[in-house]
């Protein structure tokens, strides 16, 4: 059973209209690994986890998560095997009708149906642990700086301690200082759960933090998987451009002349 | 034949929009009857729709029934029909006049707050992440608006009938010098309780469509700021067009053998 990755695609296909944008993505990830995918903007890595997630239904191909196929999955059976998900979205996506506390606790009381008084304990050891005093739980999420959010938002994908957690751009749109708080979070919330993890990024700083193994996504497919620490000598041209963030290069962005 | 194309273009979205509304109804209602509910949503929106939406429901009323009492005595007096006017007055009010003011005033301001609401919680993946904490967004966002909704209008427009009967009342004694004990009796006297009941059997079909109408805009908006402000005013004019029809259609059904 070791050897069953923890999630599996095969020949992943989605489109938006005619919009090509997953063209037959096929990924293993292990168990307990840290996976970061690497990418361009818009070439359909928010869409590849949202597909893992049910959120997007893929047009063919296979999905499994410890070797059972999910892209089939009645409404109940998803929302049993979301149990197993955290997701750090890419604007923290926090209830901004809630208070922070309740962010966090969210999961524990109405998916778990904790009472409200424990749930609130643990989300304020959660915020704790992500670096936020009990102060900040009261506050509603509009009054909070975007790295804050981000925090909170994490405090939220770890608090009912996934077995699988996947962080869009979490470094997105934060000053290097704050991105590398997170990057560290990061790390050390994974390690702590035992958690497998897959990471978003355009952001090779972070990359380099987080990653046990990279992927790099290239017009709707996986164009390259490797170690973290071959990244630097990948001999694939497309990695080396985007690592070493080249405007010329085999990867051409659609720009046309003014 | 390019003119045939577009009417037939037309005719197919046309059909689309009707299945998805059709689906997302039959979805949004099979939550609304199934445990578990979450209490505190539905009572969240109940004070919001119920209790916040008193004062506008209520002076609409009120000065509906006064220009009611105003305006057919101007007629009435020409043929020496004056004693017809409370009765007038409290036919209007409870079979149509209540349930479609406070249905339209209410589209105007809970359809357009749920709508947006909902909207940028689409927009900003809160819906999303509901779904990734195990929490069915239908269940969660859609099914409390529409029990709130089915349940607040009809007390809404009660306490609107008996504000806009008060209306005319104080229109017909201190305007128009009427014998308050009289016009009291009138207005008892030809209210059949059938008069009542259509009015708050209207106002039930119309709360469901207008949280129905705000659901669904919201739920299905995308594309920014932009298109949450196109949901909200879809969701408005379509509430409001709903409940003419409608209202004419339940009227037909009620009073059609008389
Ligand atoms: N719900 C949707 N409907 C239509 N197009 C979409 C939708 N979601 C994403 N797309 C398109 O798919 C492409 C990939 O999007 P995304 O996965 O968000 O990119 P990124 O790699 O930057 O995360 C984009 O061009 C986007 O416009
Ligand atoms: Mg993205």
């Amino acid at each position: 059973m070791t050897d069953t990755p923890k999630i599996a695609l095969k020949h992943v296909h989605k489109r938006f209209g005619h919009k090509v944008v997953l063209n037959g993505i096929d990924l293993e990830v292990g168990r307990g690994e840290s996976l970061v995918i690497i990418g361009g903007s818009g070439t359909g890595k928010s869409v590849m986890l949202k597909c893992i997630l049910g959120l997007l239904h893929p047009d063919s191909g296979s999905i499994k998560v410890d070797g059972e196929e999910t892209t089939r999955l009645r409404p109940r059976e998803r929302e049993k095997l979301l149990h197993k998900f955290g997701m750090l979205f890419q604007g923290a996506a926090l209830f901004d009708s809630l208070p922070v506390w309740e962010n966090v606790a969210f999961g524990l009381i109405q998916g778990e149906h904790m009472p409200r008084a424990k749930a609130k304990e643990i989300a304020v050891r959660k915020l704790a642990a992500v670096g936020l005093n009990a102060d900040v739980a009261e506050l509603s999420p509009a009054e909070l700086s975007g790295g804050m959010q981000k925090r909170v938002g994490l405090a939220r994908a770890i608090a009912d301690e996934p077995e699988i957690i996947f962080f869009d751009e979490p470094t997105t749109g934060l000053d290097p200082i704050m991105a590398d708080v997170i990057n560290e979070l990061i790390v050390k919330c994974v390690k702590d759960l035992g958690a497998t993890a897959v990471t978003i990024t355009h952001d090779m700083a972070s990359a380099r933090k987080i990653a046990d193994r990279v992927a790099m996504i290239h017009q709707g497919k996986i164009i390259w998987t490797g170690h973290a620490k071959d990244i630097d000598n990948s001999g694939n041209p497309y990695v080396d451009q985007f690592v070493h963030g080249r405007g010329d290069g085999p990867i051409q962005m659609q720009v046309r002349a003014l | 034949m390019q003119f045939l194309a577009a009417i037939g273009r037309t005719f197919l979205v046309f059909l689309t929009q009707t299945g998805r509304l059709a689906l997302f109804t039959s979805s949004g209602v099979s939550h609304a009857i199934r445990p578990p509910l979450f209490l505190r949503q539905i009572i969240r929106q109940m004070v919001d729709i119920g209790y916040y939406s008193l004062p506008v429901v209520g002076l609409t009323a009120l000065f509906t029934g006064m220009v009611l009492a105003l305006q057919s005595y101007s007629g009435f007096s020409r043929f020496q029909a004056e004693g017809a006017i409370a009765t007038v007055v409290v036919l209007s009010i409870t079979r149509e006049l209540g349930p479609v003011l406070a249905g339209l005033m209410v589209a105007g301001r809970i359809g357009a707050a749920m709508a947006a609401e909902i909207g940028t919680m689409r927009v900003t993946e809160q819906i999303d992440a509901l779904s990734t904490l195990s929490t069915n967004p239908m269940k969660y966002l859609v099914a409390p608006r529409l029990l709130a909704g089915v349940t607040m209008l009809p007390l809404l427009v009660l306490t609107a009938d008996i504000i806009g009967v008060f209306g005319g009342f104080l229109v017909g004694v201190y305007r128009l010098n009427f014998n308050p004990a009289s016009y009291i009796a009138r207005t008892w006297e030809y209210l059949e309780p059938v008069d009542v009941i259509s009015g708050l059997v209207k106002a039930a079909v119309f709360g469901f469509v207008i949280a129905l109408m705000g659901c669904y805009f919201g739920y299905r908006s995308k594309g920014g700021a932009q298109g949450v402000g196109q949901a909200t005013t879809n969701s408005v004019v379509s509430a409001s067009i709903l409940i003419l029809i409608l209202n004419y259609l339940i009227t037909g059904l009620f009073f059609s053998t008389k």
